[in-house]
């Protein structure tokens, strides 16, 4: 029979001390990653923060932003007062003191002046990447998702293409090489020796010689297209499914054709999914160093990428600057000292502020669409 | 409500439209859901389709504008469907227009996510009209005929999903007259509805029917007597009986027919 007697308990809980060891252990682990990137976060923060913003109004550093990589120069003038000056202004300062002697001097490769370049070639990697990926990847998705047939042989597709997100961004480095740079096909009437097949166009001089597109702008925008494609095709094409079957078959009731229909009834409604989802592969794309380092970085260059061209395309097959690569190549290319770290620190401080932007746009953009749009 | 009635040019109502069924067999894959079809739908009329889940019905309103050419391995085996005469299976029928002429509403109301106005103009634009006036002329007969127009005449340009369910399945109407068709199909179009938007819809069909060929699958008995003409009803994928409503739901002359109508099973 029910016995109250029973309910009351006596000392503590049954499993009491288990249950406090399960716990802390999950909550511990938790609090433990919480920590690592408190621990991360703070000392980028502290290190880099100073760097660009600065305590006076306008409080924000610009010349860090907007000014060309150099070499910096240590060194102590005749009275003993130390200097530091980037290369420009050290030639400056040599032409303005001729004569007078000066000790101590040290030179710190990539340290001084500012990363306009890289942030310049970062931001034209990301848009040449994101306009090739985004046209491929939502072509693709509209295929897969309203075109093609549920066969055995899609299913395969779309396994393939799944997998191909999950393939390390190295991997995508070399095959960007290996096609890219090295074989792609470029129409010229001078074929490179190491060309791998010519073939005769037979307009003037010009041939079509296999021989890539070298290390470049475009090469390194085609591999990180390549490498953000499986994302762009797999989330659009969830962002064309979530779309109702109903406006579709209202649509095609009323008499519009296929490609009316997605048109007007499925892309405008699916096209939040598809922004916010290419908002994150941008922060990906901003933030491969992998891919673009044998296709299109260069560790130093005295020109932002728009300068010293012949024409305007120019741009499309020379070598970048990139933030990602600037930071490795600052962490792992030159000896860590005070007068290197300024560099250093303020180079990630303002890529985690970029991608953190980024991250927050998307977010919002993603929240605010979908307050818009709802069925 | 009864009075705003829109009239649509008088050759569309001299045409006398009617879509005939004959011998078709219909298959999704290898399972076969129609089976020797016969039948023949009067112009100006409104016709309904009963038969418990799964009979059919539906499918065969589908085929009518073709929305089964949507479903993978779905296919005619036999027979067809001739529409004033026309084999709408021809290899020579445009899909695209055939679906102009015959619109559909379907079960669950499906407005776009756009203004109201937007989706009345909806197939106004996908056959090029650009005159301002003339949609405008066009959405409002089309809502009037509807009897949504005094409802929703003060806010033609707020989301159509801010409507009742009711208004929204009466919108669905408005946007499928709107374009003027010949037949219009219909899904279980109140089979969401309350009892008063069923009425409403019933009152809009009755009102439009010297106007359009209703077809419409329904499951409420009460309402196939009371807005239909003609009565078909199918069980497994076969044409049981179909005659006059009135003699369906009086004097059956099949057995199993009688046995659905009065609830004894389905």
């Amino acid at each position: 029979m029910f016995d109250p007697e029973k309910l009351i308990r006596k000392g503590l809980p049954k499993g009491h001390f288990k249950d406090l060891v399960v716990r802390s252990l999950l909550g511990g682990t938790t609090y433990f990653v919480v920590i690592i990137a408190a621990l991360l976060f703070g000392k980028i923060l502290i290190d880099g923060a100073p760097v660009l913003f600065k305590a006076e109004a306008p409080f924000v550093d610009f010349e860090f932003l907007t000014s060309k990589n150099q070499t910096l120069h240590v060194f102590d003038d005749a009275q003993g007062t130390r200097h530091q000056l980037p290369a420009s202004e050290y030639s400056a300062y040599l032409a303005k003191h001729e004569g007078v002697p000066i000790h101590n001097e040290q030179t710190y490769s990539y340290s001084g002046g500012g990363i306009a370049g890289p942030i310049a070639g970062t931001a034209l990697l990301t848009l040449g990447s994101m306009i090739l990926a985004l046209f491929f990847g939502v072509s693709a998705a509209i295929y897969l998702s309203e075109y093609a047939k549920q066969s055995p042989f899609i299913h395969a597709v779309r396994l393939a293409i799944l997998n191909l997100a999950g393939i390390p961004s190295i991997v995508f480095g070399l095959f960007g090489f290996s096609v890219f740079v090295l074989a792609v096909p470029v129409i010229t009437a001078t074929p490179s020796d190491r060309s791998l097949l010519t073939l005769p166009l037979f307009i003037g001089d010009y041939v079509m010689s296999f021989q890539g597109w070298n290390s470049s702008l475009m090469a390194g925008c085609a591999t990180l297209a390549c490498m953000i494609l499986p994302v762009i095709i797999t989330a659009s094409e969830e962002s064309l499914r979530a779309v109702p079957q109903g406006f579709r078959d209202a649509s095609l009731a009323m008499g519009a054709t296929r490609w009316q229909t997605i048109r007007k009834c499925v892309l405008p409604f699916s096209l939040p999914g598809i922004l916010t989802s290419s908002l994150l592969a941008i922060t990906r794309v901003a933030g491969e160093t992998a891919p673009i380092m044998f296709t299109a970085a260069v560790a130093a260059k005295d020109d932002l990428p728009w300068q010293g061209l012949k024409s305007p395309f120019d741009v499309l097959s020379s070598q970048v600057q990139a933030l990602p690569y600037h930071i490795y190549t600052l962490a792992a290319r030159i000896p860590s000292s005070e007068f290197t770290q300024r560099a250093q620190y303020g180079s990630v401080f303002v890529f985690l502020l970029l991608v953190a932007t980024l991250s927050l746009g998307s977010m919002i953009l993603r929240a605010k669409l979908r307050a818009k749009l709802k069925w | 409500m009864h009075d705003t009635m829109h009239h649509p040019p008088a050759s569309l109502q001299e045409a006398c439209t009617s879509v005939a069924v004959h011998d078709l067999d219909f298959c999704y894959g290898a399972s076969q859901a129609l089976t020797g079809i016969n039948l023949e739908i009067p112009a100006n009329s409104v016709t309904a389709f009963i038969g418990p889940s799964g009979c059919g019905k539906s499918t065969l309103l589908r085929c009518i504008n073709r929305m089964n050419d949507e479903i993978p391995a779905a296919r005619i085996t036999r027979g067809g469907i001739r529409i004033s005469g026309i084999d709408i299976y021809d290899p020579s029928v445009d899909v695209v227009k055939l679906r102009r002429d015959v619109g559909m509403v379907f079960q669950k109301s499906n407005p776009f996510p756009r203004s109201i106005y937007e989706n009345v103009a909806f197939g106004l634009r996908l056959r090029g009209e650009r005159h301002k006036t003339l949609i405008d002329q066009a959405v409002e007969g089309a809502l009037r005929a509807s009897a949504l127009w005094d409802e929703v005449k003060d806010r033609l340009h707020e989301s159509a999903l801010g409507l009742s369910g009711g208004q929204q399945q009466r919108l669905c109407i408005a946007r499928t007259i709107a374009v003027k068709p010949e037949v219009i199909l219909m899904d279980e179009p109140c089979s969401a509805l309350d009892p008063i938007a069923t009425a409403k819809v019933e009152d809009l069909i009755w009102d439009l029917k010297n106007d359009y060929t209703f077809v419409i699958v329904t499951h409420n008995m009460q309402q196939a007597a009371r807005v239909s003409d003609k009565t078909a009803f199918f069980y497994m994928g076969e044409l049981i009986e179909s005659s006059d409503t009135s003699k369906m739901f009086s004097n059956p002359s099949i057995k199993k027919t009688e046995e659905y109508i009065s609830g004894r099973f389905g």
